[in-house]
């Protein structure tokens, strides 16, 4: 399509006269237009825009001319060649706009289709809410404490001042381990989490500020409110100066990062061995907030319609126990509770029947996934 | 503890106004548990009245006998005349004062009373028994009123009390002297500021004669002893309804009028009895410890071996009764009785407490000498009896045998004045803890900042400084301690150990395993399932004394077991494709398992004691374990599923390495309950030396068959803390900027050559400029020969400050295969 540059003339060279530069354009022009795809088109660019295109090697020799012929060839063929480029543009922009509403509407798929490829898994809901629960005193600044669940009688009662025949101690429904041929082994699976406080007591520097959570054990049968295994988060400070008041500040703030702002607190007195004075923790029921109490028309199914809620057990360290781990009574005193894992995930979730906790049905666990 | 509030009130001037909900708030702010409100008789509505039988009339012909009876209810009729009445019971006559429930009534149940025609007849109503009303318990007939009770007519609700609220508290083993509506009257009225009156304080009563001769011989089983007769009582005497109802309130089933006194002196003042015939007495009786061989025949018909730690009184024919806890057979009241002895004692809690729990006899005496029993009250509980015996079944007291030994009382507790205040943090205004400790009933002497605090005989239970503060706590109210966030110093947050745990369990979850928490209980089947051997260490299990299922008496020492019955459970309910893990403890035996001793506990416990604590608990290490089964990709509208496999498993245990940043070698093992051929070895390099960790692979066929599992599940168990201990601190890598090199290398080994050890053998050939290996093809067949299996590996070689030349990855790769070529005699494939 290009002219032969075979004439080299260095004064008039043909392929810059005015009608020549002319021709190569329009010519140019309409192949562009003639282009139906972007592969016709690329042939295009090859041909006119390209490094061998006639306009470019008509650039070529706008050098050999006079200088005073330079800059009106120059000015000529740049105009041309600009043409071209921005019509090689615009039709690519076309020709790329016809292709996307053609080709990628052929190409399209049914993103709906599913891709579980890799089935899901999921921690059981009591691992995430223990971690969760644990995490709010760990904000608080408290430490986690661990021991074992085969633990010695001396740290699950006699330390925590439940005497050899207390009433309290046959309450516990203890699972005792059997020692070497069938005799007593003073083992025992802990019925409780609170244990911890006296190894962590022997082991740690005062003050000791630690949660322990971990799993506990009683001879319950399952059914739909019990289960011989279960799980509780003890909590422990021994301190100077502490007081029931900062206990109290201490399950508040649980309460409220666990269940809702706002939300208050009842402490009833009890009885436990190991803390005197003792008591339960009620915390105004979350989803009716009391309104169900005497109000038949309203019933609130998560507190019975009593407006509270009870959460656990707590008190003021008995200084029995201190004296048994080593610590002096006069100089530091301390508090404790304990709550129950199990049932901060049925109320807080839910969870109707102690059953799903256990059985380990996936479709129960996947419900909560990995964090909950 | 049920509490009927009427009975209550008896002793504490409540204001009427108070409700038994109100009444059970204020007590449960006070620290006793009402569990419950019951409106005993909430279902019992409409007329029922007083009636006078005026005319029976025989009706035969039916398959029993029954009665056409007229009856004059007075004008609750509305007519005045008398009402026909149909009636099956047969225990009154003409005359009898009887209560009738009129058309309109409803009895418990949601019986509806009407006019109906039964027997040919028409019946207006009905003839109530004691049981038709929930009263008390009586299939003797119809309720037969004493004459003069009312008059016809009466409405029948306040006269038998057929409505009545009752608390059911939860008596908390400390407050042993709320098991008594004495007790539970003087918490009442000292938290309402009212007054109270003791029942235990009653007129005295007379005394004839010589008491009983009786002695005690173990001050520490017994420390107060009281025996008051009885003699001429009318054994025929019927139990008042009064006391019948307020004992059926309180749960007790009436028996007779002797034993119903006893009850009912017992829910009163708390004080248990026990009532001896005396005619079947022989000889003085002494409270002492039963002799090793001595047998007793108890109420209840069993012959006990009694323990040299029984407490027993005996008279000269041996024991006859087991001291708070039952009575023997042979010496106990019957039907004819007319002379009795009545014994009141105050016997050690802790010793009855061992007792009921040796013989298995938790009674309503027992549950209350357990919790204490206040030592002054045998004297005035058996006067309390004695009078309500001779009022209400005739007879005159007989004598009166008190021993009283006169043990010193416990010393006054000394605590500051300060002290609740300081424990609440709540500023009590001066003379708080001394007036609520009065109220209590303690005595109490103000010496400056201090309190010298004697408690009352009824508080056993107040012994320490702290007790004291929690008396004064729960008067001024728990609710009424504020709420100050606590202080703790900065903490370190989780240890490595419990931040591993967690992202464990979630690098499995990520990778599609669903958590599982199983009870660590098993049995012999378990272990068999899985194909241990009888020697096999897993076998070695703590074994629990009581379990729960005599099933299952094991504590775990593998994960597995739990498991995989979880993975059936599953299958079975309709999930045949599942994967699921667990993290949790085994417990492992020590050798020779010496037994945990018990240090005092009156100061710490010595090095020497806690070691010993320590030995004798088991070694308990946390392991993670996970199993598969089914598809581990499950077929889609992309193609075939792809079903799991031993590969799966041990990549979960890579999963786990992966999560703590520490690398786990495989190997090929041999170990149950997995495929011998498809079982692997876990290593973790610990301080230089290596650890097996664990195992992961195919289970073998005898176990998928003992567990009904689905075939080739696939299953993993890891040890945790040596992978926590494997861990290091990771150095940051140079990453170099200079392209790769890669060269591919194709290997010929002999089958049995694990791949990992040809990966092995060409990373320590390759150098330092080896960035990574990877196996992209295994291939057997004809072109590599029988026996022989050729392995395709890249290699990507780079260097941290040039641009490789080919003849120096080359003469990498080279070094590699040498390596290869002499450890597992790989030969270049040509
Ligand atoms: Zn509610």
């Amino acid at each position: 399509m290009s002219a032969p540059n075979n004439s080299y003339d260095p004064v008039e060279v043909t392929s810059l006269h005015p009608d020549e530069v002319a021709r190569m354009r329009e010519e140019a022009l309409a192949a562009i237009a003639g282009a139906s795809s972007l592969e016709e088109l690329k042939e295009v660019r090859l041909a006119h825009a390209g490094d061998r295109a006639p306009l470019a090697l008509a650039n070529r020799e706008i050098g050999a001319l006079p200088p005073a012929a330079k800059a009106d060839a120059g000015k000529r063929v740049g105009g041309a060649r600009r043409d071209v480029s921005e019509a090689l543009k615009r039709r690519q922009a076309e020709l790329e706009e016809e292709r996307d509403a053609r080709v990628l509407v052929e190409e399209a798929v049914d993103v709906t289709l599913p891709w579980d490829r890799v089935s899901r898994g999921a921690r059981h809901p009591l691992t995430t809410i223990a971690e969760r629960m644990t995490d709010i005193f760990v904000g608080m600044g408290f430490e986690v404490a661990e021991g074992p669940e085969v633990e010695a009688e001396w740290y699950n009662f006699d330390a925590l001042n439940f005497q050899p025949d207390h009433p309290a101690r046959t309450m516990q429904d203890t699972f005792f381990v059997e020692g070497a041929g069938g005799r007593p082994s003073g083992l025992v699976l802990r019925t409780h989490t609170s244990p911890v406080q006296v190894r962590a007591l022997l082991t740690r520097e005062l003050p000791v500020y630690v949660v322990a959570p971990g799993t506990t054990f009683r001879t319950d049968e399952l059914d739909a409110t019990h289960t011989p295994v279960f799980h509780q988060l003890e909590g422990l400070v021994v301190d100077e100066g502490v007081t029931l008041a900062h206990l109290r500040g201490a399950i508040d703030a649980f309460v409220s990062r666990m269940f809702g702002e706002g939300l208050t607190t009842r402490f009833r007195p009890s009885y436990f061995p190991f803390t005197e004075p003792s008591g339960e923790v009620d915390m105004q029921c979350f989803v009716c907030r009391g309104a169900s109490v005497g109000n038949p028309d309203a019933p609130c199914r998560t507190c019975s319609s009593e407006g509270w809620i009870e959460i656990g057990g707590c008190g003021v360290v008995n200084p029995r126990v201190l004296t048994a781990a080593g610590v002096d009574t006069e100089r530091y005193s301390g508090w404790a509770f304990g709550l129950g894992v199990e049932r901060t995930l049925m109320f807080a979730h839910g969870v109707r029947d102690m059953h799903d906790m256990v059985e380990g049905d996936v479709r129960f666990t996947s419900a909560f996934g990995m964090e909950i | 503890m049920r509490v009927p509030v009427s009975w209550l009130r008896e002793y504490v001037d409540l204001p009427t106004e108070v409700t038994a909900r109100e009444l059970a708030a204020k007590l449960i702010a006070a620290g006793l548990e009402v569990e419950t409100v019951e409106e005993v008789g909430a279902d019992i509505s409409g007329p029922i009245v007083v009636g006078r039988v005026l005319e029976i009339e025989e009706l035969t012909g039916f398959k029993k006998p029954i009665r056409h009876c007229r009856v004059d209810v007075g004008a609750a009729n509305g007519s005045g005349e008398p009402q026909n009445i149909i009636c099956g019971a047969r225990n009154f006559s003409e005359g009898d004062l009887v209560v009738v429930s009129l058309p309109g009534a409803e009895l418990p149940g949601g019986f509806k009373i009407g006019a109906r025609k039964t027997y040919g007849r028409m019946s207006e109503g009905m003839i109530c028994s004691a049981s038709e009303l929930n009263l008390w318990e009586d299939h003797a007939g119809i309720i037969v009123l004493p004459e003069g009770t009312a008059e016809p007519g009466t409405d029948a609700f306040e006269l038998l009390g057929l409505r009545e609220d009752v608390l059911d508290i939860a008596v908390t083993p400390d407050r042993g002297y709320a098991l008594s509506l004495r007790g539970v009257a003087r918490e009442a009225a000292a938290l309402y500021e009212v007054d109270f009156r003791d029942p235990a304080e009653a007129e005295p009563i007379e005394e004839n004669g010589e008491g009983y001769p009786a002695e005690i011989a173990d001050i520490d089983a017994c420390d107060r002893f009281v025996l008051r007769e009885v003699s001429g009582f009318d054994s025929d005497a019927p139990t008042p309804m009064w006391m019948k109802r307020r004992l059926a309130l309180a749960g007790m089933r009436p028996v007779s009028l002797a034993v119903d006194v006893t009850n009912y002196v017992m829910w009163e003042l708390g004080q248990p009895l026990h009532a001896f015939d005396r005619t079947k007495l022989s000889g003085g009786i002494v409270v002492r410890r039963a002799e090793a061989g001595e047998r007793l025949e108890t109420l209840d018909h069993v012959v006990r071996d009694l323990d040299p730690d029984d407490i027993v009184i005996s008279d000269a024919s041996g024991p006859i009764s087991l001291a708070g806890t039952m009575g023997g057979l042979d010496s106990e009241i019957d039907d004819a009785s007319t002379e009795l002895v009545i014994e009141a004692a105050h016997f050690s809690a802790p010793n009855v407490a061992r007792m009921a729990r040796r013989h298995n006899l938790h009674s309503e005496a027992s549950r209350r000498f357990e919790r204490g029993v206040d030592r002054e009250l045998p004297l005035r509980a058996s006067a309390r009896a004695v009078e309500l015996l001779t009022r209400l079944g005739g007879g005159r007291p007989g004598g009166l045998t008190s021993v009283d030994p006169k043990v010193p009382g416990p010393a006054p507790i000394v605590i500051a004045e300060r002290h609740a205040a300081r424990i609440a943090g709540v500023d009590y205004p001066e003379g708080t803890a001394a007036r609520r400790l009065r109220q209590i009933g303690c005595e109490v002497v103000e010496e400056g900042d201090t309190l010298r605090v004697s408690p009352p005989s009824w508080r056993p239970d107040l012994t320490d400084p702290n007790d004291l503060a929690e008396e004064v706590i729960r008067y001024e109210g728990y609710e009424n301690i504020p709420s100050i966030p606590p202080r703790a110093p900065v903490g370190r947050g989780l240890s490595p150990g419990q931040r591993l745990r967690r992202a464990v369990g979630r690098a499995l979850a990520g990778a599609g395993f669903t958590e599982v928490l199983s009870y660590p209980f098993v049995g012999e089947r378990d272990l068999d399932g899985l194909q241990v051997e009888a020697d096999d260490a897993r076998r070695d299990a703590l074994r629990l004394a009581n379990p729960l299922n005599d099933d299952e008496p094991f504590l775990r020492t593998t994960l597995l077991p739990g498991l995989l019955k979880t993975l059936v459970r599953n299958v079975g309910r309709g999930f045949p494709d599942v994967a699921l893990f667990e993290m949790g403890l085994v417990y492992l035996p020590k050798e020779g398992m010496p037994a945990a001793p018990l240090p005092g506990v009156d100061r710490a416990p010595t090095a020497e004691e806690l070691a010993e604590l320590e030995a004798a608990i088991p070694h308990q290490p946390r392991r993670v374990a996970a199993v598969l089964a089914g598809d581990r990709e499950p077929a889609g509208w992309w193609g075939q599923g792809r079903a799991a496999t031993w590969a799966d498993a041990i990549e979960a245990a890579r999963e786990v390495g992966r999560a703590a940043g520490v690398e786990i070698t495989v190997r090929p093992g041999r170990y149950a309950p997995w495929h011998p051929g498809r079982c692997a070895e876990l290593y973790v390099t610990v301080d230089g030396g290596e650890v097996l960790v664990g195992h992961a692979g195919e289970l073998h066929p005898r176990v998928t068959k003992a567990y009904g599992l689905p075939a080739r599940t696939a299953a993993m168990e890891v040890d945790l803390d040596p992978v926590e201990r494997a861990r290091e601190a990771v150095r940051a890598p140079e990453v170099s900027t200079y392209p790769v090199a890669t060269q591919d290398v194709a290997l010929v080994v002999e089958t049995s050559v694990p791949a990992g050890e040809v990966e092995a053998a060409l990373r320590e050939g390759a150098g330092e400029l080896l960035e990574d290996v990877r196996l992209f093809d295994v291939y057997t067949g004809e072109q590599v020969g029988e026996g022989r299996k050729s392995l395709a590996y890249s290699l990507r070689f780079r260097a941290g400050d040039r641009t490789l030349t080919a003849e120096e990855a080359t003469a990498a790769r080279d070094a590699a295969v040498a390596v290869a070529a002499e450890r597992v005699g790989a030969v270049l494939r040509g």
